[in-house]
């Protein structure tokens, strides 16, 4: 097989799994305020036409609660990975600048790994006071030190390359150095890092957000419809749980498949 | 114009590679270096151009000592050039690097047009070599150490390679140091050379005819 057609699959790929996200992403305008609508004369009514995935407790309809959180699950997932790979680069390349500046940053890294990450997740959401904002910071700050430990790896085999002292010596600054030959040596690393903090980032603001430290209980979060299906499942009210919980895990398995694709591709 | 005092350089384990190594090397100068494998000459052409930071002595160009950052005046070129290249760069960009070399003067390396596009696993051994030597000749360098930098060419490419660099070098004064096994190379383009044997340096003037 040529090389070009991982790549053309990884492509495709990553534009029907883009498809999937904008149309998830968008559902918060096209639902309008469905999710929140209740319907007192359908409460806990099983999946039917008129409510596909059933209501919940207040009426209301399952299937727009389970697209709006995972429309939002997706916004403060993609926001958390990007922060979270913009540390991890910035840290990599800040390595590079000196061993002290290495051991600096291989100290940080090794202290935050050091830590169960769920318990730093909670202390950070919970001194931040929750919110969207709160968990969105708290996923990156928790998540970047793996993929900052790997970017620092491939750039520490660089860092004494004969064409980077050639460069040097030709006269080009540490800062072109690092921009024109440092950068785009991990920028695939980086992409793949970003897709496969991603669904972690998702799955840990779902996390959150079910232990009562997360998004604003008036949100239709997936944590919490998750954490609300809990209450049910003793009662037979199995669609509360199920339906979110498989969006869930579609949107997550489609994006750690993509990063895997692209890992190889790339 | 070059000039190293006592130069002292050991490897981790103490083994000193150098040792109260003193040289000078004069503008339009070609210096021959030889010495059995693993004497130190590379150590000595990587500390002459900066690569490396001496343990004691002293560099200077011009009197002055060799800048801590911005173009060196002493650029070296390696033995191996795929090595000297960002492999994910063009040759174009490879090249200009540090400066724009004008068409006439990549003819005279032999570096074709149709070179500039590719990237440097789609050339050889010795048509990289050309574009290395070509890139490190930007104007403000004031000398090479060619360290067996022609021993991967066939016996005209190496003639080619040579006359191109020694126009070059008489035209703008430049000193070379030209570090090889290659006893007849040596003889041929150096009139003066240094042999290297256990850290330290031995003169010997040759008398060899100035002809590339």
């Amino acid at each position: 097989m040529s090389r070009a057609q991982p790549r053309r699959d990884a492509l495709w790929m990553g534009a029907a799994i883009a498809v999937l996200l904008v149309a998830l992403l968008s559902s918060r305008w096209w639902l309008g305020d469905t999710p929140g609508q209740m319907h007192f004369d359908a409460r806990l009514a099983a999946p039917s036409l008129d409510h596909w995935l059933g209501t919940d407790a207040l009426g209301r309809d399952l299937w727009a609660r389970t697209l709006a959180g995972l429309s939002l699950s997706i916004g403060v997932g993609s926001l958390a990975a990007l922060i979270g790979t913009f540390i991890a680069l910035g840290m990599a390349l800040l390595a590079m600048l000196g061993p002290r500046f290495d051991a600096l940053v291989a100290l940080v890294i090794d202290t935050l790994l050091s830590v169960p990450h769920l318990i730093l997740l909670l202390l950070i959401a919970f001194a931040l006071g929750g919110g969207t904002q709160a968990v969105i910071i708290a996923v990156a700050v928790t998540h970047w030190p793996r993929l900052a430990r790997l970017l620092r790896a491939e750039l520490l085999q660089l860092r004494h390359a004969p064409y980077i002292a050639m460069s040097r010596a030709l006269g080009k600054s540490q800062c072109f150095v690092m921009v024109y030959h440092y950068l785009p040596q991990v920028l695939p690393q980086c992409v793949v890092g970003a897709l496969l903090l991603f669904p972690h980032a998702i799955l840990h603001e779902a996390a959150l957000t079910f232990l009562g430290v997360g998004l604003d209980p008036s949100q239709p979060a997936i944590g919490l419809l998750l954490a609300d299906a809990m209450r049910y499942l003793s009662s037979g009210v199995w669609w509360l749980g199920l339906f979110p919980g498989l969006g869930l895990l579609l949107v997550v398995l489609s994006l750690e498949r993509l990063a895997s694709h692209w890992r190889h591709a790339l | 114009m070059l000039n190293a005092y006592r130069l002292h350089h050991a490897f981790a384990d103490q083994t000193a590679v150098l040792d109260n190594v003193s040289l000078s090397l004069e503008a339009g100068e070609w210096l021959g270096l030889s010495g059995h494998s693993g004497a130190g000459k590379s150590t000595l052409g990587q500390l002459l151009a900066g690569h490396l930071a001496p343990q004691a002595g002293t560099i200077e160009v011009d009197g002055e000592a060799l800048p801590r950052s911005g173009l060196q005046p002493v650029q070296w070129l390696p033995q191996a050039p795929e090595l000297s290249v960002n492999p994910r760069w063009r040759v174009k960009r490879i090249l200009e690097e540090a400066w724009t070399p004008p068409a006439e003067l990549r003819e005279a390396f032999g570096i074709e047009p149709g070179w500039l596009n590719r990237y440097p696993g789609a050339l050889s051994g010795g048509e990289l070599q050309r574009v290395c030597v070509l890139r490190a000749l930007a104007p403000g360098v004031r000398c090479l150490v060619a360290d067996e930098i022609s021993s991967m060419l066939d016996p005209l490419t190496q003639l080619a390679l040579w006359q191109a660099l020694r126009e070059v070098v008489d035209e703008r004064r430049l000193g070379v140091l030209v570090i090889s096994h290659d006893a007849a190379l040596l003889e041929r383009l150096c009139p003066r050379q240094l042999t290297l044997s256990e850290g330290r340096l031995s003169p010997s003037v040759r008398h060899g005819a100035q002809s590339a």
